[in-house]
């Protein structure tokens, strides 16, 4: 039996995840001051990992059935708002100064995010998104009309205006290092993005659950011609991916202070960015899409605001030039 | 007693309609060759028995139950395992990972059969050797060891195997053979589509030849093998001849 | 002739060309039917969306492609009008140039939009250019020297256009001719031909080759069309056409702002009308610009009777509160799309066909 000369060992892609550290250390640089960098970078880790909390959902709802959610916005909407009907019920907790009982009240509000998103979701996926399957076109108009739905019923239920949602007492204000300050909730954020990234990882490389998505994603007939009913999968993945997206709402209204009903349509085109830019269906390149994302959007925020939006599109464009599906495109597609 | 029959089944893939009437018998514990040349149907056969397409005409009954109209997924719980012609491995998953999905039974690469798993690399040792490495990497031959040993991880009642010698190299295609040797001594069922005669002589117990989506001809490959005029006017050349 | 105008591409449904005709009367003479300035004004949106819609069906229903970048070329055209009105003074001059301008820029975006992105699968191509119009956007908000920012720009007209203008003394059939009559009829004049035009199109060889595009592209690549080239000309002309609408759109309101014309909301109502009127059949445009421009001033009007009979009733008061037109456009949007495809023109030319059977 013939062997090839070498088989290469399964070797990690680490090209783009050079890229976000080689971003950040030209950042130092041209933003002069290393205390302004500091925060700056924090900010942007933390914009990055809400953002991909957000879109990792999205992600692999593409990846595994081939559908594009237009209305993913409407499950960050929904996850925002429930936060602040919780806070505001649990408003001992929340002006308290223990920092347990305020992080006590913010977890109890992600929780009911997460659980009304993925209600919501679950609803939607049956109602919007299960008629149009393979159809790009009707799922795009559909999608986008769910949203639509999603935005008026949030108006109906808490009004057409901004809401507020402040920062209990114990996460406002900053840490200082050196000369730098560090946003405590920002910390806070980059903690539990990075643990959502960390379970997300886990649950797809060490659970045949997991397992069956990233197989799904590549091929989806063969998983069924192993005996899988990939159907019920799909149903729990996008279910799933609304809860987070829920969970990133509260996160970004948090991170902005407020909410206001077209929150979700606001974010839905740096999310589209993001996943185009990690590859659509891969999770780790989401990931370092987002982390890309977020500071870039920082790092031009603050040297040169008037090109911000731009900045993100020529990101994309710049990584598209560079590998035309994504930073770490899945192999079927 | 057939495990698996066919009686009258069409099927259209939008406006073509490709199957005419199939009968096709697949007894148990034998080797069933279907052979034809390309674009006879039989690819399309094998993947109406599993669901992919479906039937608009006919019967297909396994062990005396119809398979027509119901979900691949469930097709394949009833114990039948099909390795398409694409071999359908999922490159970004290793070896490891590969084996594992297809061990339905097994929720973590671990709990697969170990008595299995050793027979499974004394068949194809690249296996054991590659285990942890992406199957995408892995070269034509190897990926086309993975797939059937992907189908035969788990006892299954019949195999539905699509071209597994295609663009082999003979070293490769003789491992095959010893492999799947050793499975119909097993008594496994197997319906096997080849274009490979030498191949099909060696392995096949009865033999069906389509053409233009029918059944034409369809009795013991013994017959067919000894009957060289026979083989001229199925197959347009001999079971004998240089492949 | 009629069918000559029409391109051969006739209604083929007594109750569409009825509801066509009462349509194009209603609007050739709204200034007499409908007095007031209110209903002038909504006359006007109306003529505006047919132009935007008709020409945004040319690339969803006639060549399958999902754009969100329409919005951008139809800022471009009347932001084109207003810069130069303001710069360099009211006059037809500004508007020639202004025209001239944005027609060239929508033309060289929608060109590069078109071959970078076409490349790519639908939905890339989605999220793209939803992506560009964001930008877009953002831009002219930002370039507030040059845009007016957040608060756009007000402009003067050529003085023929201006409201002001009366050359006349006497009233015709009770009212007064002005500037704004002059420019209601120009706005509808320019829509007529331009529409005649757009069927003029998508009834061409070329037009057929786009629905054979759309059908199965990779059919026709095989048989011999560069689907690119078709394709791209399909967003270069969707593209002028858009930009014409929004020069109109200028020309009428003599103001133009971010979210008059770039806003999202926009690029939703284009996709509600489009869907609902009948995608890929030009007349859905004027039916569902009809439909759905009287539903967002009227409607609310409706809910709020509907309303006033639920006071009190907490969840259904909030459903039905006038504000909360857009929640069941959109739900009859969402129900178009999967149960009526075709939307109303092609619900009722389906049943034409029905009858003659």
């Amino acid at each position: 039996m013939s062997t090839p000369a070498a088989i290469p060992k399964a070797q990690f892609d680490w090209i783009p995840l050079a890229l976000v550290a080689a971003l950040a250390a030209a950042g130092l640089p041209l933003i002069g001051s290393p205390s302004t960098w500091l925060t700056l970078t924090v900010a942007g880790l933390a914009m990055g990992l809400i953002v991909f909390v957000i879109a990792s959902g999205l992600t692999l709802v593409f990846g595994l059935m081939d559908v594009l959610n237009f209305g993913h916005g409407v499950f960050i909407a929904f996850g925002a708002f429930v936060a602040t009907s919780v806070l505001g019920a649990m408003g001992v907790w929340t002006t308290s100064e223990s920092a347990w009982l305020n992080l006590g009240a913010i977890f109890v509000a992600m929780l009911a995010a997460m659980a009304v998103a993925g209600a919501i979701g679950w609803a939607f996926e049956r109602v919007i998104v299960r008629p149009v399957y393979g159809l790009h076109l009707k799922q795009i108009l559909i999608t986008m009309g769910g949203m639509i739905v999603g935005e008026e019923m949030i108006k109906v239920i808490w009004g057409p205006q901004q809401i507020p949602l402040p920062l209990p007492p114990a996460l406002r204000g900053a840490f200082l290092v050196g000369d730098a300050a560090i946003e405590k909730y920002r910390v806070l954020a980059v903690v539990l993005g990075l643990v959502v990234f960390a379970a997300l990882l886990w649950t797809l490389n060490r659970t045949k659950v997991g397992l069956l998505v990233r197989a799904g994603v590549q091929d989806r007939e063969m998983v069924e011609s192993l005996g899988y009913r990939i159907r019920r999968l799909f149903v729990g993945v996008f279910v799933a991916g609304s809860a987070l997206a829920g969970l990133g709402g509260v996160l970004w209204g948090l991170y902005q202070q407020s909410v206001v009903p077209q929150i979700g349509a606001q974010v839905n085109v740096l999310i589209f960015i993001v996943i185009i830019i990690g590859g659509l269906g891969s999770t780790f390149g989401c990931f370092v899409g987002a982390l890309l994302v977020g500071l870039v959007a920082n790092y031009t925020g603050f040297l040169a605001p008037k090109v911000a939006l731009f900045s993100n599109i020529a990101l994309m464009v710049a990584i598209l030039l560079w590998r035309p599906r994504g930073l770490y495109p899945v192999t079927s597609r | 007693m057939n495990l698996l029959e066919l009686k009258g089944v069409h099927t259209h893939i939008g406006a073509y309609h490709i199957l005419h009437g199939v009968d096709l018998d697949v007894p148990e514990g034998q080797v069933t060759m279907l052979l034809g040349r390309n674009g006879a149907g039989k690819t399309t056969t094998l993947r109406t028995i599993m669901g992919l397409w479906t039937a608009s005409q006919g019967t297909v009954s396994f062990e005396g139950q119809s398979l027509v109209g119901l979900p691949t997924p469930e097709i394949a719980q009833r114990g039948i395992a099909y390795v398409p012609e694409s071999m359908g491995i999922f490159g970004d998953l290793t070896v490891r990972e590969n084996m594992t999905l297809a061990a339905r039974s097994a929720a973590r690469a671990e709990a697969i059969d170990a008595t299995r798993l050793e027979w499974i690399f004394g068949l194809f040792p690249a296996l054991k050797k590659f285990w942890l490495y992406p199957a995408g990497k892995l070269s034509g031959g190897q990926k086309q060891m993975l797939a059937v040993a992907r189908a035969i991880v788990e006892p299954r009642r019949l195999l539905l195997i699509d071209e597994p010698s295609k663009g082999l190299a003979p070293s490769i295609i003789q491992n095959l053979i010893s492999a799947f040797r050793e499975l119909k001594a097993q008594k496994s069922s197997i319906l096997l589509v080849e274009q490979n005669f030498m191949m099909a002589k060696a392995l096949g117990d009865r033999v069906a030849v389509m053409d233009d989506g029918r059944v034409v001809h369809a009795g013991p490959m013994a017959e067919l093998a000894e009957d060289e005029a026979l083989q001229q006017r199925l197959l347009g050349l001999s079971l004998g001849a240089h492949q | 002739m009629i069918r000559a105008w029409l391109s051969h591409d006739l209604p083929r449904s007594r109750w569409l060309a009825g509801a066509l005709l009462v349509i194009l009367v209603a609007l050739a003479l709204a200034p007499f039917l409908f007095p007031g300035a209110k209903a002038l004004g909504v006359a006007a949106k109306i003529l505006v969306f047919i132009l935007l819609v008709a020409s945004y069906d040319l690339l969803l229903g006639y060549t399958g492609i999902v754009s969100f970048a329409h919005t951008m070329f139809f800022g471009i055209g009347a932001y084109g009008i207003a810069i130069a009105s303001e710069k360099l003074g009211a006059g037809w001059a500004a508007v020639g140039i202004g025209l001239a301008a944005s027609l060239a820029l929508s033309a060289l975006l929608s060109l590069v939009i078109g071959l970078f992105s076409l490349r790519v699968k639908a939905i890339f191509f989605a999220m793209i250019t939803l992506a560009v119009a964001s930008a877009f956007q953002t831009l002219a908000s930002q370039l507030s020297q040059f845009t007016g920012g957040e608060d756009g720009l007000t402009f003067r007209n050529p003085e023929w256009l201006q409201p002001s203008f009366e050359p006349f003394e006497d009233e015709a059939f009770g009212v007064l001719l002005d500037g704004r009559l002059f420019t209601y009829w120009g706005l509808f004049l320019v829509v007529l031909v331009l529409f005649g035009l757009l069927l003029r199109i998508v009834n061409s060889p070329f037009g057929r080759v786009l629905q054979a595009i759309r059908e199965n592209d990779f059919r026709a690549e095989a048989i011999g069309y560069r689907t690119v080239v078709y394709r791209t000309l399909s967003n270069v002309l969707a593209a002028l056409f858009a930009t014409v609408a929004g020069a109109l759109l200028a020309l009428w309101l003599r103001y133009t702002g971010p979210d008059t014309t770039l806003s999202f909301e926009i690029m939703l109502d284009i996709l509600l009308i489009v869907v609902i009127g009948g995608m890929g059949t030009l007349y859905g445009a004027v039916v569902g610009a009809v439909l759905f421009v009287l539903a967002q001033n009227y409607l609310q009007d409706l809910l709020a009777v509907a309303a006033g009979a639920v006071q009190g009733v907490p969840v259904l008061q909030a459903l039905v509160a006038p504000d909360r037109w857009l929640l069941w456009l959109g739900v009859l949007f969402v129900l178009s799309v999967y149960h009526f495809p075709t939307g109303v023109v092609g619900k009722l030319r389906a049943l034409a066909l029905r009858q003659r059977a």
